[in-house]
């Protein structure tokens, strides 16, 4: 074992810098991604028979397919399409497929979508109807009835779920290592592991580091139950 | 402008899922401070004359008229269903119904007070300070003081009932709709409910109460209605017609109920 090397200054940036890849990517994913899971949610819940089949396809292509996949058909797939790569020089948006981060950003904000999307889904339907019922005859419209019941309530009771979610979105990143000029926490792993040839110790950070940002977000979101999620908790006298 | 003579009037009621009649013509009219018990066995269609009344059903044919405006209906295309002209019109007469539910339907993401407020300051669009202060008075009413904060869940189902009537109470309405608000209580809780609906009654205010009450219904309403089978078999001031039913239908029924 060789820890001196992991230690090292120059190691420890390369895993700060990872590290900050990794979480932007994170975030960003998990904005995007809960964007377009609202929308899918609205969509696979509305009274739209197409609407829900669209969206019901894509989840079920999405959810059916391995990220990993779905990385290398966004970067390596779409960069074959010549009507894209004759845009993507000077023609917004499509100069952002050439930026390697963009690529694997989209390709995961898409999945996380698609799960987060069947998600709230779910939830919404589970909405008891007598609370709607309760809502309408009170003169809600039915737009007052969806943003002050119904989202409200299905959205807290995602929370447990979509926590669940966001961590395996955390350890999905890793696969952002394999498109390459992006370095997140694998990757500088990766890089630490050939130039010095120490797999263990290299993963093994890597593997910690995970595990540190994987703490704090259980917490966070533990911290985010015990608030909105108190009305289904026992009463405590 | 003269105050209409009715609070509400519900004209040849009409309601059939698919090929099954409901509700074969029921009519209903309620002056100011009547209290209007509805009975029957169940199937005989008086909770769902109730839920045409806000149109949380559709009836087929029909008038709804609330403090003298009438509900606009236009045929709808399922099932020969009437549809508001005008949802906003409905919305509007819907917070002059307030309905009390047989399974309360409070909203469990909401705290006591946050259920209470909720239609006044987003639909009515009162106030908070203000909401918040009718929704303490009302809470006092039926006898719920200190439990603002916690949630339905936490609370017994006469709790919950309570404050059910107390978020009904909040939106101030013409009349309040009560669908059979006691028949999902355990039997010790049901008197605390009664006893806040006898006191609303002695308040004048306006209600329409499907119930199996029979105490309730006999001591505290100005009117009763025996449905059965989609029709009003009889009807009249609760003590005589519940000591001389006219009808075979009705003493049939009284038998069954009154023990």
């Amino acid at each position: 074992m060789n820890w001196e090397v992991i230690f090292a200054p120059e190691t420890l940036q390369l895993y700060g810098e990872g590290l900050l890849v990794t979480l932007q990517l994170l975030l960003e994913l998990l904005a995007i991604g809960a964007v377009l899971a609202l929308l899918m949610a609205l969509a696979l819940t509305s009274r739209q028979a197409w609407l829900r089949r669209l969206v019901g396809a894509y989840t079920f292509c999405i959810r059916g397919t391995p990220l990993l996949i779905q990385v290398y058909l966004i970067y390596y797939g779409l960069a074959q399409v010549e009507w894209i790569q004759q845009r993507w020089d000077d023609i917004w948006p499509w100069t952002y497929f050439k930026e390697p981060f963009f690529c694997a950003l989209l390709a995961f904000a898409l999945n996380n979508a698609g799960y987060s999307a069947e998600m709230l889904a779910g939830s919404i339907r589970e909405t008891p109807a007598g609370e709607i019922e309760a809502a309408q005859a009170m003169g809600m419209s039915r737009w007052a009835v969806l943003r002050r019941i119904v989202l409200p309530s299905a959205l807290r009771r995602t929370l447990p779920a979509y926590s669940n979610e966001v961590v395996m979105m955390l350890h999905s990143t890793s696969l952002a290592s394999t498109v390459p000029a992006l370095v997140d926490v694998t990757a500088a792993a990766g890089r630490i592991y050939s130039d010095y040839y120490l797999p263990f110790e290299a993963y093994l950070a890597a593997a910690v580091i995970y595990l540190c940002i994987s703490f704090a977000l259980v917490g966070l979101f533990k911290l985010a139950e015990g608030r909105y999620l108190a009305y289904l908790a026992p009463r405590r006298h | 402008m003269n105050a209409p003579a009715y609070k509400l009037q519900v004209e040849n009621l009409h309601k059939r899922y698919g090929q099954h009649e409901v509700l074969k013509g029921v009519s209903l009219a309620a002056r100011a401070g009547d209290v209007i018990s509805i009975i029957g066995s169940s199937g005989s269609g008086k909770s769902t004359f109730l839920r045409c009344i806000n149109l949380l059903e559709k009836p087929q044919q029909g008038r709804i008229i609330v403090a003298g405006e009438e509900l606009l209906l236009k045929p709808g295309k399922h099932n020969g269903e009437l549809e508001p002209v005008n949802p906003a019109q409905l919305q509007r007469l819907r917070t002059r119904l307030a309905m009390v539910f047989q399974n309360f339907n409070l909203w469990a993401h909401m705290t006591v007070l946050e259920n209470i407020i909720e239609a006044p300051v987003h639909v009515l669009k009162v106030p908070k300070e203000q909401a918040v202060a009718t929704a303490r008075k009302y809470l006092e009413i039926v006898g719920l003081k200190g439990v603002e904060d916690r949630y339905p869940a936490h609370m017994s189902g006469g709790q919950q009932q309570r404050v059910a009537i107390a978020r009904a109470l909040a939106v101030e309405p013409e009349v309040m709709l009560f669908d059979e608000p006691t028949s999902a209580l355990d039997p010790e809780l049901v008197n605390e409910v009664l006893r806040v609906m006898k006191l609303l009654a002695t308040e004048h205010r306006t209600m329409v109460v499907v119930t199996h009450e029979m105490g309730f219904a006999r001591e505290v309403s100005s009117h009763l209605i025996f449905l059965h089978q989609g029709l009003i078999e009889e009807q009249g001031h609760p003590r005589e017609i519940l000591a001389k039913p006219k009808s075979e239908r009705l003493t049939q029924f009284l038998s069954g109920n009154l023990k």
